[in-house]
């Protein structure tokens, strides 16, 4: 008995140690440089700050009349917005792909799969916009990622809705509901498990997303956090301990969403894998 | 029921997510085939055919990312494949700090990609690494991880691993965790090392989890292209271009209607590796 606890005690040791060395020093690598000085941070060393320098931060936040400020707005905003419309949208089609099943269904679930898998594809998206004269504005970056993240969020809403009995939806008519109101105040508060994992995972996407406002926001009053990232690094090339302060600030959102509601981003990334 | 099925599960429900869907994604990929077939500066096109094809798959710095791409699908989604499963059993077994272990593994995919690609860029510059300064402890000059045309694309490959490989353990932890304890009890009275245990049961039954892990970590392989841009930019040269960061380069230096033939080529490759992957994968699911 005492040879198994010592086993276990054993793999304990290692796990941890192998953690550490493979996933924790690049984090703690972050942490010192971005609180040193300009030359010692390029020296690009895991030892700890000989001077802590923690107005970083600030300068960072300042930088450029406050161009890293202005940008987390724009990416909480382009964030929120894009939430709201995938889970309203989602969900009512969810709703009605899932109760509905018709002609139109291997159709729909056609566009599903072609939306999980093919790329978006990025010259004639310009040109959509181009032609709705939305280019380069908020609106469009919103439903950009609405379309993109769609498909997955039917897929998550549409297993939740076919666990709901059809029994609640027949006593709601019975008393008179017509569709908007069955759907939007019997139907969507069932839904709050899975309108959950949806609002927490997609927010770490969205807020985490490069590819897409790299193409579709340029320039600078439309910048968000990842890109403030990315200019810095080509025009800033030797500050090192600034674009570590700033993967700093930005990696923070994430990290306090996975805090509160790691339960739903993980039941999010694992939806489909287990088969019920 | 008195009202007609088709009357209170309107199809009207559909519409904003179907207006969304195909106005900014489908259009586009429709569009986009019309769009390889052109010169094109955003107002106006001239049709020129196949041209754009034939010079993606003539020129060395395009056609490089068609392969750079298959071994970067291949060799990140085998790897997830293997390494979470091991990672997945691990978490899985009697130790005490499986659970901050979990956390621990699957932070990195909350980090930002451009965050990761940039501190692992620093992590592996050649002379002021840290893995070179590790390595030259032992006695190894270590190589320049991305400065080198063989090696770049293989480091690159090796950071999308490491911030993936969370997501894969998760999925596999899932799975094992989904297995009912009856199927263990079941196994421990019969009699069986570990290794049959393994091979009889857990392996069969995270099936699923794996498949799963296989598709999600294939196409992701296949459309990166974040974490090339912030670690490499495609280079040394075009070594460790891939078709996407093909298609951003052309998209920049004003090639619209090859940037969309690109696109093209990416969807056609998707569509004839991953769409037949993930039918062969669902049916020998199902068969079992």
């Amino acid at each position: 008995m005492t040879g198994k606890k010592v086993r276990i005690l054993l793999l304990d040791l290692v796990g941890v140690l192998l953690a550490a060395v493979v996933f924790l020093v690049p984090f703690y690598f972050i942490i010192v440089n971005a609180m040193k000085g300009p030359t010692e941070a390029s020296e690009m060393s895991i030892q700890l700050p000989r001077i802590l320098i923690l107005d970083n931060f600030s300068k960072v936040l300042n930088y450029q009349n406050g161009i890293v400020l202005k940008a987390f707005f724009n990416s909480i905003s382009m964030t929120i917005f894009s939430i709201v419309c995938i889970v309203v949208f989602c969900s009512m089609a969810s709703f009605v792909m899932q109760r509905n099943q018709s002609r139109m269904s291997p159709v729909i679930n056609f566009f599903m799969l072609v939306g999980l898998m093919l790329p978006p594809a990025i010259v004639p998206t310009f040109w959509v916009l181009n032609t709705l004269h939305i280019f380069k504005t908020m609106a469009s970056m919103v439903l950009i990622e609405t379309a993109i993240n769609m498909s997955f969020c039917v897929m998550l809403y549409r297993a939740f809705v076919g666990s709901i009995p059809r029994e609640i939806d027949e006593a709601a008519i019975i008393d008179g509901c017509g569709s908007l109101r069955l759907f939007f105040s019997i139907i969507f508060p069932l839904l709050k498990p899975v309108t959950a994992t949806a609002v927490v995972l997609n927010a770490v996407n969205i807020f985490n997303d490069f590819v897409n406002p790299l193409y579709f926001l340029p320039g600078k009053n439309n910048v968000t956090v990842q890109l403030t990232l990315y200019y810095f690094h080509s025009a800033y090339n030797s500050s090192w301990n600034l674009l570590f302060a700033d993967v700093v600030l930005i990696s923070i959102p994430p990290l306090i969403l996975y805090i509160f509601f790691n339960k739903q981003i993980v039941s999010g990334m694992t939806a489909g894998a287990v088969k019920a | 029921m008195i009202k007609s099925v088709r009357k209170i599960y309107s199809y009207w429900f559909l519409v904003p997510a179907a207006a969304v869907f195909l106005i900014f994604f489908i259009l586009p990929t429709i569009m986009s085939f019309f769009f390889s077939l052109t010169r094109w500066d955003l107002s106006s096109w001239t049709f020129i055919g196949l041209q754009n094809f034939q010079s993606f798959f003539q020129t060395y710095s395009l056609s490089i990312g068609l392969v750079n791409t298959i071994i970067y699908a291949v060799l990140t989604s085998s790897m997830k494949v293997i390494i979470g499963l091991m990672f997945g059993l691990f978490l899985c077994s009697k130790i005490k700090t499986k659970n901050f272990l979990r956390s621990v593994v699957f932070f990195p995919s909350l980090v930002s990609t451009i965050a990761v690609g940039m501190t692992f860029s620093s992590l592996m510059n050649p002379t002021h690494g840290i893995i070179n300064g590790v390595l030259s402890l032992f006695g190894i000059a270590g190589p320049d991880w991305l400065g080198n045309p063989s090696l770049a694309l293989y480091s690159v490959i090796f950071v999308d691993v490491w911030k993936g490989v969370g997501i894969a353990t998760v999925i596999y932890i899932a799975g094992i965790t989904s297995i009912p304890n009856d199927y263990n009890e079941a196994f421990a009275i019969d009699g069986g090392n570990r290794w049959q245990k393994f091979i009889y049961l857990t392996l069969p039954m995270v099936r699923p989890a794996m498949n799963t892990v296989i598709i999600l970590s294939f196409i992701g392989g296949m459309r990166t292209f974040d974490l090339v841009w912030t670690m490499t930019q495609g280079g040394p040269g075009f070594a460790s271009d891939l078709v996407a960061s093909v298609i951003y380069k052309q998209y920049t230096a004003g090639y619209y209607g090859l940037s969309a033939a690109g696109n093209v080529v990416l969807l056609a490759m998707i569509s004839l590796l991953a769409f037949p992957l993930y039918t062969f994968l669902n049916k020998s699911e199902v068969a079992e």
